[in-house]
C-alpha cells in the first residue's frame, strides 16, 4: 500500500526532469522544465501563492472565532454544532462553487437583493470573475480544514489556566492573547497547512469564478498536461508543491517567533 | 480587581452573532441551490419570478446525466469498499503492533490530505501510462480510494485507540485465537465506526471532481458530467434538481455518519477529525 | 524444588535496553495464594503477562504444571486472567460474557448453560444474565471478570490489581470474598498489587519486587519481621534505619554500635554472611516495637534520653518524632492508645527516654 502511493510520486520526480520531444520522452536527465516553468510561470507562481496566502488568511481569521466559540461558549450542543459546520464540506464541491456564481453574479443573489432594497443603483462588478469571489469561495470550501484542528487545540486548554491567569489579575483579552492563543497554535498551524497546501492546487474555483485571468497553477499543469507535455506538467507541479512547503514553513516560523515575544 | 467584572453574556453576544453569521455564509450556497432548482427560468437570475418543479420531471429525460450518476455510485462503492478495509489494516496496525517506520507509513497514508490533488491526479496518470493499464471508471476508482484511506483511517484510528486493548486480550486468554478474537470482540466494537467511515468515504468519491477528470477513461462520473454541462447554462436547470437531491441525501448521510461515530465513542468529549 | 507447580525460571525481559524483569527465579506451589508485590513500574504486571502469555521473556523459561510454556500464547495456556480494567465485553451481556470462553470450546449447550448458571450462583449473580457491562457496578463487574475467568477451569488464575479501582469499604469486602474463592475452587491464584495491606492480608506467600528485580519471597509475617534488606523494609510498613557497626557476633544475636544508641543487642537473620566482625550495616527497628517513657526504660529493655519533636494523633496510636543526640535524624515512635484516660500523654519539647527490647531490632545489610 505504500509503495503504492510513493511509486507514483518518484516516478513523477523522475519524469520532471526528462524532456518531451514531440510524441516522445527523451529520458536524458536534465533541468530544463524546471528552468522553462521558473521563467515562463513565474508571474503566475506569485500570483498563486498570493491568492492561496489571502485564502488562508480569511479562512483561519474566520475559523477561529468560530471554533473559539464552540469551545468556550457553546456548553451543550457542541456536537450539532460541530455537524453543522462540517456538513457543507461533505456536499459537492462543483454544486458549491456553482451556488457562488449563482450568488456573486451581476444579476445574482446579492446585487439582486442590494438592488431591490434599493441600497445601489448599477450591480456592483468585481463580485464575480475577480480574485474577491476566489477568495470567498476557497474560503468556505476549505472551512471544516480550518475550524477542526483550531477547536481540537481550544478543547485541550485547561481552563483552570485560564481562571489561573484572571486570579494572577489578566482580563480577559489578555489572558487570550498570553494563555488562550499561545496554547490553541498546534490547531492554527495545522489550520494554515491544511488550507494552504491544497488551495495552491485547486482547478475548478479560480476556473469557475477567477473570470479569464483567474488561472493558477493547476491549470497550468492542466493546460501542459493536455498539450502532452507530461514532463514540463510534472515539474509545474513539483515547483508548486516545493513553494508552497517552503512559504508554508517559513510562515509558521514567523507565527511560532511573533507569538513567543508575548510574555 | 479594581476593575468593574462584566457579566459572562456580555461578553458572548458579539461572539455568538458572528456564530451565526458564519453559520449562515456556510449555509448561504446551500441554500441557493434548492431555491434556484425550483425556478421557472433558465437564466439564473435573482429575484426569481415563477417556481415550478418542472426541471426535477426532466431528471429522467436525461440519460447521459442518469448514466453519470450510475458510473458515481459504482466507483463510491468500490471506493468506499477498498479505503475502509485499507483504514481497517492501517488503523489496527497502527494502533496494535509498534512496527518500525511506523510514522513514516503513517505519513505516507495520509499524504494525499496534504498534496494538492491535481499533483496526486497527475502523478497516478504517469504510472498508470508507465505501467499501461488503460483509463476507465476503475481508474478514478483506485484514485479515490487514495483519497479516502487518510479519511477512513483517521476514523478506525480514533475509535480504535478508544477502546481497551485489555477487551482483545481478554478474549485471547479466554482461548480464542487471533482472527476470531477480530470477529467476535474488535469488529462488533468498532463496526459503527466501519459504517461510518463506509458512509463518509462513499461521499467523498462520490463528490471528487480533480482526480477523476485526470483519470477519466469514456465514462463520466456525475461530477464530470456536471463540470461538462456548466458550459452550458441553459441545460443546467436539471442537473441543479439532481444537485439538491443529492445535497440532501448527503446531508442526511453525513448526520448519520457522524452520529454513529458518536455512539459508544468512550469519553464524553466529541471525537474531532476531518 | 519438586513441589514446585509453576516455575519461572532465570526470566529476564528487556524493551530495548530496559529490564523490566531482571532475572526472577522463584517457584509456586499448587492452591497458592501468590502475590507481586512492588510500586508501579517495578515488573511484576511484566512478569505476571509472561506468566498469562501476552509477553514472552527474553531469557528464561516458564513451566507450569511441569510443561514448558515460555513461548506458547495466551489462548492455548491453561491459565485465565483478571485483568485490571476487568475487559468485560461492552458489546455482550453477563452471560455472553461469562460464556466467552465455554463457547469457544463447543460445549453441549446444556453443560455450557449448567456451568455458566453454576458461575452467576457463585458470584451471587443470578438474575444478572441480561444486563450490558455499562449497567453493573464496579464490584459486580469485577465479580463478573473472575466468573469469566474461573468457568473454564483453568489451572492458575491470574490476577492484575483487580481490586484497584473500587472504593475502600468494597476492597476490603472483596479482598475476603477473594480469600474464600480461592479456597473454595482450591486453585493457584497469583496476585499483582501496589498495595502492601491487601497483599500481607490475601497471601500465602508475596513476593516483594522492585525495579524488576525480586527482592525477597516469603510469607507476610516473615516479611514484615525478617526483612531481607532495607528496600523491602522500607516498602512493607514503616522502619528506622539506623547506621552501625559490627563490634562481636555472640552466638545468636549481633553486638552492634549504632548512632546514637551506643552498644545494642540485635538478633542475628538467618543468612548473616553480610554482617561480619568490622562490618558496616543497617539496624532496623518498626516503630511501634519502640516505646517512650518518661524515666528509666520498661524493665530489661534498653533505653536512650531524647527530646520530643512532632507529635501526630492517629485515633487508636500516637506518632511522635523523637531527637536523639548523635542521631542524624528524627526517631519515628508509635505508641498504642491505652485506655481514654492517657490520651495526648507527651507533648512537644518534653524530654523523655525511648526505650526497646533486643528483639525489637532487625540487622540490615548495609546499602
Amino acid at each position: 500500500m505504500i509503495a503504492g502511493l510513493a511509486a507514483p510520486l518518484i516516478i513523477m520526480l523522475l519524469y520532471s526532469f526528462w524532456r518531451q520531444d514531440g510524441p516522445n520522452v527523451d529520458t536524458t536527465l536534465t533541468t530544463f522544465n524546471y528552468e522553462y516553468a521558473l521563467t515562463k510561470y513565474r508571474p503566475i507562481f506569485i500570483r498563486s501563492l498570493w491568492i492561496s496566502g489571502l485564502v488562508t488568511l480569511a479562512t483561519v481569521l474566520l475559523a477561529y472565532p468560530i471554533a473559539y466559540y464552540v469551545a468556550f461558549h457553546v456548553k451543550r450542543y457542541k456536537f450539532i454544532w460541530l455537524i453543522l459546520l462540517t456538513i457543507p464540506f461533505w456536499t459537492s464541491y462543483l454544486l458549491r462553487v456553482f451556488a457562488w456564481r449563482i450568488i456573486l453574479a451581476r444579476e445574482g443573489v446579492v446585487n439582486g437583493t442590494l438592488q431591490g432594497v434599493g441600497l445601489i443603483d448599477e450591480p456592483i462588478n468585481w463580485l464575480l470573475f475577480s480574485d474577491f469571489a476566489i477568495v470567498l469561495t476557497l474560503a468556505h470550501a476549505w472551512a471544516a480544514f480550518a475550524i477542526l484542528p483550531i477547536y481540537v487545540s481550544l478543547e485541550k486548554v485547561d481552563r483552570t489556566l485560564l481562571e489561573a491567569a484572571a486570579d494572577l489579575g489578566d482580563g480577559a483579552v489578555r489572558s487570550f492573547w498570553r494563555v488562550t492563543f499561545p496554547l490553541s497554535l498546534p490547531g492554527v498551524i495545522s489550520a494554515i497547512t491544511l488550507v494552504f497546501v491544497p488551495t495552491i492546487g485547486d482547478y475548478v474555483t479560480p476556473d469557475l469564478v477567477g473570470g479569464p485571468r483567474g488561472g493558477m497553477i493547476a491549470k497550468m499543469v492542466y493546460n501542459n498536461f493536455k498539450a502532452s507535455d507530461w514532463p514540463l506538467a510534472a515539474a509545474t507541479a513539483i515547483l508548486s508543491m516545493v513553494f508552497v512547503a517552503f512559504v508554508a514553513f517559513f510562515l509558521i516560523q514567523a507565527i511560532r517567533l511573533s507569538v513567543r515575544s508575548v510574555k | 480587581m479594581s476593575r468593574p467584572l462584566k457579566k459572562v453574556g456580555e461578553r458572548s453576544v458579539g461572539i455568538t452573532i458572528f456564530a451565526f453569521a458564519y453559520l449562515f455564509f456556510l449555509y448561504a450556497p446551500m441554500l441557493v441551490l434548492p431555491l434556484f432548482s425550483f425556478a421557472d427560468q433558465t437564466i439564473f437570475r435573482f429575484p426569481i419570478e415563477k417556481f415550478s418543479t418542472k426541471w426535477y420531471e426532466e431528471i429522467v429525460e436525461r440519460p447521459e446525466m442518469l448514466r453519470a450518476l450510475w458510473n458515481s455510485l459504482q466507483v463510491g462503492l468500490v471506493a468506499s469498499l477498498s479505503a475502509t478495509l485499507l483504514g481497517l489494516l492501517a488503523a489496527k496496525a497502527i494502533t496494535r503492533y509498534a512496527m518500525p517506520g511506523k510514522t513514516l507509513a503513517l505519513g505516507l497514508i495520509s499524504l494525499p490530505l496534504f498534496i494538492p490533488e491535481v499533483l496526486l491526479g497527475l502523478a497516478l496518470l504517469i504510472i498508470l501510462n508507465v505501467v499501461g493499464i488503460p483509463l476507465s471508471l476503475m481508474t478514478i476508482a483506485a484514485g479515490h480510494v487514495m483519497l479516502c484511506t487518510p479519511f477512513a483511517m483517521a476514523v478506525l484510528v480514533a475509535r480504535m485507540d478508544g477502546f481497551d486493548k485489555s477487551l482483545e486480550e481478554a478474549s485471547l486468554d479466554l482461548g480464542e485465537s487471533g482472527w476470531m478474537t477480530f470477529w467476535r470482540v474488535t469488529f462488533p466494537l468498532i463496526a459503527p465506526a466501519v459504517v461510518s467511515s463506509l458512509l463518509l468515504t462513499f461521499i467523498v468519491s462520490f463528490d471528487e471532481f480533480l482526480l477523476a477528470f485526470f483519470l477519466q477513461g469514456n465514462e463520466m462520473t456525475l461530477p464530470l458530467y456536471i463540470w461538462g454541462q456548466l458550459r452550458f447554462p441553459s441545460n443546467f436547470p436539471p442537473v441543479l434538481a439532481l444537485g439538491t437531491c443529492i445535497l440532501v441525501a448527503s446531508c442526511a448521510l453525513v448526520v448519520f455518519a457522524e452520529w454513529l461515530r458518536q455512539v459508544g465513542t468512550p469519553g464524553d468529549k466529541p471525537q474531532v477529525g476531518v | 524444588m519438586t513441589t514446585d507447580y509453576i516455575r519461572v525460571e532465570h526470566v529476564t525481559k528487556r524493551f530495548g535496553s530496559f529490564r523490566a524483569v531482571d532475572d526472577a527465579d522463584f517457584g509456586i506451589r499448587q492452591g497458592e495464594f501468590f502475590s507481586l508485590l512492588g510500586p508501579s513500574g517495578c515488573g511484576k504486571t511484566t512478569l505476571l503477562r509472561m506468566i498469562a502469555g501476552f509477553e514472552f521473556p527474553t531469557e528464561g523459561e516458564i513451566y507450569i504444571d511441569g510443561q514448558p510454556v515460555t513461548g506458547v500464547p495466551a489462548n492455548k495456556r491453561p491459565t485465565n486472567m483478571v485483568f485490571q480494567s476487568y475487559a468485560i465485553f461492552p458489546h455482550l451481556n453477563v452471560y455472553d460474557n461469562i460464556a466467552y470462553g465455554l463457547r469457544k470450546q463447543r460445549l453441549p449447550k446444556a453443560e455450557l448453560d449448567k456451568r455458566v448458571q453454576d458461575a452467576l450462583a457463585m458470584i451471587k449473580l443470578s438474575g444478572f444474565e441480561d444486563r450490558k457491562s455499562d449497567q453493573m457496578s464496579g464490584g459486580q463487574r469485577q465479580r463478573i471478570a473472575l466468573a469469566r475467568a474461573l468457568v473454564n477451569r483453568p489451572k492458575v488464575l491470574l490476577l492484575d490489581e483487580p481490586l484497584g479501582a473500587l472504593d475502600k469499604k468494597l476492597r476490603e469486602q472483596m479482598q475476603f470474598e477473594l480469600r474464600q474463592l480461592q479456597k473454595t475452587v482450591g486453585i493457584t491464584f497469583i496476585f499483582v498489587t501496589h498495595d502492601q495491606e491487601e497483599a500481607l492480608s490475601l497471601s500465602d506467600r508475596i513476593a516483594v519486587m522492585q525495579k524488576g528485580q525480586v527482592l525477597q519471597i516469603a510469607s507476610p509475617r516473615e516479611l514484615y519481621e525478617s526483612p531481607n534488606c532495607r528496600e523491602v523494609a522500607d516498602f512493607i510498613g514503616t522502619m528506622n534505619f539506623l547506621k552501625g557497626l559490627v563490634k562481636a557476633i555472640d552466638g545468636k544475636t549481633a553486638v552492634v554500635d549504632v548512632e546514637g544508641l551506643g552498644l545494642v543487642n540485635a538478633p542475628l537473620p538467618e543468612d548473616y554472611s553480610f554482617a561480619p566482625v568490622g562490618a558496616e550495616v543497617l539496624v532496623g527497628a518498626r516503630p511501634e516495637k519502640l516505646d517512650v517513657v518518661r524515666g528509666a526504660p520498661h524493665p530489661g529493655e534498653k533505653g536512650v534520653k531524647g527530646d520530643i519533636g512532632a507529635c501526630a494523633y492517629l485515633g487508636d496510636r500516637n506518632h511522635y518524632q523523637v531527637t536523639i543526640e548523635g542521631l542524624g535524624h528524627q526517631l519515628m515512635v508509635a505508641t498504642e492508645q491505652g485506655d481514654r484516660s492517657t490520651l495526648a500523654s507527651f507533648s512537644p519539647g518534653e524530654q523523655v527516654t525511648v526505650s526497646w527490647g533486643d528483639n525489637s531490632l532487625v540487622l540490615l545489610p548495609k546499602t
